[in-house]
């Protein structure tokens, strides 16, 4: 069964010509039970649709189940059946961690130990400090909970607002880990990010841009779809390499990835002699090599087309 | 960048009563460098950048920034720094010329300077259509760019850059770090935190902190071969989990 379908969505902020088209044209389900990311920037719409599936705000145009359920005639229903995790921290900053949690607990006249074994693993870490006012957490922390008051109630369906925003890398990681285990639990999981190396992680992501859904599949099938050679090079100066790439005639786009720059070619390239006029160039210490695309590769090349 | 050191900081600490935010770092920034500033939240790296930025009185150890001493002449760092973060940088309600004409006379800028710089720079970025936009109403990408512009308005030797390409979509952010590259082969000093590795291995050398102490510190070709990572996020993943204290 599908826990989430958006079919045609139109979203539109403000009128006649300062207005803002957030979403165009927006279809996708989500199956029971299934991982599925939202990969975009700032400026997206992602935090727009999600306003609408949780029932928060009104499409323009188009429709939209979860659950089952009607996201306009049934809201009611689904509001007993999802979690949501905005993106801004949205507790109760005077109220204690475990007050926030019980709160939520009995709006959904539940209680926290009914539902512990769900959380336990989330809720264990900041259980030492749950007398203390949830506005002086830590950024980790006030996730943590966050997480938890979204769970309380076993949710269906669990939205996640770019969750990993603004973490390090380890906080990351283990964030992840968790909705793995929750996603063994049977619940499925709709979650946003801004970066692009998370895309590997979920069963299948859509790539969004500018209000549209510019790619979706499994983060596999999305790199398997980069069609052309991709080449990475470095060299002693970076900065100079990258000018001297995007002079070199025969380079379509030059873009840095970390320790190597990311190279294609309009026409099929002949190494030995690229390589020979960058050192005429001066550049030493060259290294050249094929790549396999990423999902930030595919993402740039479905920007610049 | 054999040069001399913008950034000298010597067994540099911070202590909350107890508990102690930065222990005893030491390390140096030369002329030019791009330096990456990294760690976990809550491993000490805002305060840390806040002490040398002259924001917050050490406990103990010495520094100098921009040929400053921290303890002495902070207001004259204040001054010859730029500073540019991800949540604070520009007036939303004001538009790009009026935040380079209020940016330009903080630093004691000249009404001529100040028309130079602007239009320079809304040359450069090609914007010049947008001079006299709300800041509010530009795409996010667009924002960080001129405030990184004028976080240099006053041609500072040394920039601060707090997590400046948070959010911001995969192409306007190799153009952020393309100004980046620019700035230092000009000779700016580029102090930066992030949390994409990617970036990270954009630095010319990069340090890492856990539990208020520098654990690493290198160029992020030798760290990844010494940590026998293929890259920087697994350095930083190796590092970072030996961290002891709860994010405080």
């Amino acid at each position: 069964m599908e826990s989430v379908k958006v079919d045609r969505v139109y979203k539109r902020f403000g009128s006649g010509k300062t207005s803002i088209e957030a979403l165009h044209d927006i279809s996708f389900s989500v199956s029971k039970g299934e991982l599925f990311g939202l990969i975009g920037p700032d400026g997206a719409g992602k935090t727009t649709l999600f306003r609408i599936l949780t029932t928060l705000l009104l499409a323009n145009q188009g429709n939209a189940w979860v659950d089952g359920y009607d996201v306009v005639k049934q809201y009611q229903d689904i509001r007993k059946r999802v979690g949501y995790m905005p993106g801004k921290f949205s507790l109760y900053q005077d109220l204690s961690v475990e007050e926030n949690l019980s709160f939520f607990a009995t709006l959904f006249g539940t209680t926290i130990q009914d539902n512990y074994d769900l959380i336990k693993d989330i809720y264990a870490q900041i259980e030492p400090f749950k007398k203390r006012r949830a506005g002086a957490l830590s950024g980790g922390m006030k996730q943590k909970l966050a997480l938890s008051c979204a769970l309380i109630h076993r949710p269906s369906v669990l939205f996640l607002d770019e969750p990993t925003t603004g973490v390090d890398a380890v906080s990351r990681q283990e964030f992840w880990e968790l909705l793995k285990q929750l996603q063994l639990q049977g619940i499925t999981i709709v979650v946003s990010t801004p970066y692009m190396d998370e895309a590997g992680l979920c069963d299948r992501v859509a790539l969004i841009q500018e209000g549209k859904i510019l790619k979706m599949n499994t983060p596999q099938g999305i790199t398997k779809e980069f069609k052309r050679p991709l080449w990475a090079l470095r060299s002693q100066d970076m900065y100079r390499l990258m000018k001297d790439l995007r002079a070199f005639d025969n380079v379509d786009t030059c873009h840095p990835f970390g320790q190597f720059h990311h190279v294609t070619f309009k026409s099929e390239l002949q190494v030995d002699g690229l390589m020979e006029h960058l050192k005429n160039l001066g550049h030493e210490d060259l290294v050249i090599r094929d790549v396999a695309p990423g999902i930030e590769d595919c993402f740039m090349e479905l920007m610049n087309s | 960048m054999s040069g001399e050191s913008v950034i000298s900081v010597k067994e540099l600490t911070k202590q909350f009563g107890n508990f102690t935010a930065v222990d005893a770092i030491t390390f140096d920034v030369k002329q030019g460098e791009i330096f990456g500033f990294l760690g976990a939240n809550g491993a000490g790296k805002t305060t840390a950048m806040r002490m040398i930025c002259g924001l917050s009185l050490p406990s103990s150890g010495e520094a100098k920034v921009a040929g400053f001493d921290l303890y002495r002449e902070s207001e004259k760092i204040k001054k010859n720094i730029g500073y540019m973060s991800q949540r604070f940088s520009l007036y939303e309600d004001l538009t790009i010329r009026e935040n380079n004409r209020f940016y330009g006379g903080i630093y004691g800028l000249t009404d001529k300077q100040i028309k130079e710089k602007t239009n320079f720079m809304l040359e450069h970025l090609k914007l010049e259509d947008q001079a006299d936009t709300l800041v509010r109403s530009l795409p996010l990408g667009w924002k960080q760019k001129v405030a990184f512009s004028v976080a240099m308005i006053h041609n500072p030797r040394l920039v601060f850059l707090d997590e400046p390409t948070g959010g911001v979509d995969p192409l306007t952010r190799r153009e952020f770090w393309t100004m980046i590259y620019e700035a230092a082969s000009q000779g700016t000093t580029v102090f930066v935190t992030t949390h994409y590795m990617d970036e990270a291995e954009y630095c010319n050398r990069v340090s890492i902190m856990v539990d208020g102490r520098i654990e690493a510190m290198d160029s992020p070709g030798r760290l990844t071969q010494q940590y026998q990572s293929e890259d920087m996020n697994g350095v930083f993943l190796q590092l970072a989990r030996k961290a002891k204290r709860a994010e405080g």
